[in-house]
């Protein structure tokens, strides 16, 4: 037990720390920074509660965080406002305006209950059919986006959302998220997922029912994911569809693998890394942008180091950076060794 | 009757496209068990190929021929880059390994060529349209048709006939025993790579001549495409790959054919919620594979 207190200690700690530096410093650049990181963090956990768990890979995570962003939009934006970046809103909906932080909790909620209601018969399936079905629904859930111009403007940029997010907000949830990880993965729902991902035929012969276990953790992952969607939409306070798309997928995905899918540590690590070196990469191709160095702009660079990042991570350490010990785990075992010697 | 042949000739010529497309990833599917990713940026390569050596002055001919040997060596690499090194760990490293490749093809196009469409040249018969039996339809829809029909034949012969075929379906039925019975396990995935790049390249050629530009994601829709028609025909099977192929193609011409104007849109969840169906209700697609072997 005392583990796991000791692992949601280092990992909140490490996004405490980040906020009291960043208000220190009080530069806006690494205000944005930070902010990008927490909800990155909720996104990823997220994905870490269902993958890291089940030992399946889901595609589908960003669209849940594109229908909290979009249900968070449609509750929050002034009713002023509606008339110009929501004008074929159903006039039902379109006399609502919440607050942002009632929003954003309703949006995981909505979220959760979208990935309830198609998820179920998907989580019988295994390897590469639940891989494709998972991608297919994310196509799905895209296509619903791109294309249902009268809760999401189509194809076109949302706009008017207020801005509520904060780093303190943020980084609560982010510690929330930590937290509720870890639960999860030592509750009994998580240590039966867990077995399943071992020995799927092992579990099954002891009792456990598979497929709701899995849809249990994929609801909880598309809590976070709307979430966070919600959060990042208070933050940004315009987007399009192509946000929830796959170049998120991709970062978010890298983020789990980097750190170790099957540990929240390793989410979290995964998250910070990723995060930093993206962001002093996009500085980098800004530079050369503004240089002029090449005739044409620079874009792309970032993805392809983040890919060859993951290859070699898959490569080097096929389980990430931290594959099958939390962080208060391996401390605990240290210490214990030097005790012994 | 003129309808129905031009519904015929829509439904075979996208029918066999798409039916190629599948084939490119199943064979791959049908050794390694594993998805692969970067399928759709094979046909990229061959399309960037073709803008690349436009100022040569080639013949049209010669330069598919490149753009198509291009393919196959992307095919190869992908192999090389994203399989080999992980290929005995886990599904999900594999997965991951080649969502990874198909990133750094992508990007590597964003960031080396141009985010903006390239225009392809074409030669002239593309553009035309025939006229017979009261139909009109465009000539590239025929050519579709013909390249489908020589390469489903070419490949059902190198399947059946030859040693490599044989050796690669026994290594899908039963990869342990087929390497236990002296079939080079390295060799055999390597063709297969190969052979699933010759199938991008060509089917990058009749895509192509649909649109008459590359740009980089080009190749997410053809690999949706496969992956749909591959999930109903059967993941493990190269004749399922194929009926899945046609019968996707029957359901989207179908579709735009009947849905209302607003709801044609969402055609693209219609199908996909479809796959969703099919896979719960069979999971193992319409045609089941040779018996399931272990993975490497």
């Amino acid at each position: 037990m005392a583990k796991n207190f000791t692992t949601i200690a280092i990992l909140s700690g490490l996004v405490l720390v980040m906020v009291i530096v960043t208000n220190l410093l009080g530069v806006r650049l690494f205000d944005r920074i930070a902010i990008n990181l927490c909800i990155a963090l909720v996104l990823v956990l997220g994905l870490q509660v269902f993958m890291g768990n089940s030992g399946i890979l889901s595609f589908a995570h960003i669209g849940f965080m594109g229908v909290g962003a979009y249900t968070t939009a449609v509750l929050t934006i002034p009713i002023q406002m509606k008339g110009m970046s929501l004008p074929d809103l159903y006039p039902i909906i379109a006399g609502i305006e919440l607050s942002p932080y009632v929003a954003i909790l309703l949006g995981g909620l909505v979220a959760a209950a979208v990935a309830a209601v198609v998820s179920y018969p998907l989580m019988r399936l295994s390897d590469a059919a639940a891989v494709i079905t998972s991608f297919a629904l994310l196509v799905v859930l895209h296509t619903v986006m791109t294309h249902w111009s009268e809760v999401t403007n189509g194809p076109r940029t949302l706009f008017g959302l207020p801005r509520a997010t904060d780093l303190n907000l943020a980084a609560g949830a982010a510690i929330v998220a930590i937290v509720a990880a870890v639960a999860f993965k030592e509750s009994r729902t998580g240590l039966l997922l867990r077995s399943s991902r071992d020995d799927e035929v092992a579990a099954g012969a002891m009792g456990a029912h598979i497929a709701r276990l899995r849809w249990q953790a994929f609801i909880l992952g598309a809590l976070f994911a709307g979430i966070g969607g919600a959060m990042w939409g208070h933050f940004i306070t315009s987007f399009s569809p192509k946000a929830f798309f796959l170049k998120e997928t991709f970062v978010i995905l890298g983020m789990l693998v980097i750190g170790g899918a099957n540990t929240v540590t390793g989410a979290v690590f995964g998250a910070i890394i990723v995060t930093v070196t993206f962001e002093s990469l996009r500085a980098l191709e800004a530079g050369i942008n503004q240089a002029n160095i090449f005739s044409e702009q620079v874009v792309g660079l970032t993805e392809i180091v983040l890919a060859l990042a993951m290859i070699a991570v898959l490569v080097l350490r096929p389980g990430g950076l931290f594959a099958t010990h939390e962080i208060g785990a391996l401390l605990g075992r240290r210490a214990r060794k030097k005790e012994d010697g | 009757m003129s309808f129905f042949l031009q519904f015929m000739i829509d439904v075979l010529s996208l029918g066999g496209a798409y039916a190629l497309m599948a084939l490119g990833l199943v064979i791959v599917y049908g050794i390694l068990r594993l998805v692969n990713f970067a399928y759709g940026e094979l046909i990229m390569v061959a399309g960037y190929t073709m803008y690349l050596t436009s100022g040569s002055g080639l013949p049209w001919l010669v330069m598919a021929a490149v753009a198509v040997l291009m393919a196959v060596v992307a095919g190869v690499a992908t192999d090389y880059i994203a399989f080999r090194p992980v290929r005995a760990k886990s599904v999900t490293a594999v997965l991951i390994t080649s969502f990874a490749f198909s990133t750094l093809l992508q990007n590597a196009a964003l960031l080396f060529i141009s985010p903006r469409p390239r225009n392809v040249p074409l030669p002239e018969i593309f553009s035309e349209t025939v006229q017979f039996a009261g139909v009109i339809t465009p000539a590239r829809n025929l050519i579709t048709i013909a390249a489908a029909v020589v390469m489903l034949v070419l490949f059902s012969w190198l399947m059946r006939r030859t040693v490599l075929g044989i050796a690669m379906r026994a290594a899908a039925t039963n990869f342990t025993m087929a390497r236990m019975l002296g079939v080079p396990a390295n060799l055999i995935i390597s063709s297969a790579f190969a052979i699933s790049g010759l199938l991008a390249g060509v089917v990058s050629m009749l895509w192509i001549g649909r649109i008459g530009a590359v740009v980089p994601g080009i190749g997410l829709e053809p690999l949706l495409i496969a992956f749909i028609a591959t999930v109903i025909g059967g993941m493990r099977s190269l004749q399922g790959a194929v009926l899945g192929g046609f019968l996707l193609a029957f359901m989207d011409t179908t579709l735009n054919f009947t849905l209302p104007q607003d709801l044609l849109k969402f055609r693209d969840a219609f199908t996909f919620s479809l796959v969703i169906l099919i896979l719960l209700w069979r999971p193992q697609g319409l045609i089941k594979g040779p018996a399931s072997g272990q993975r490497t």
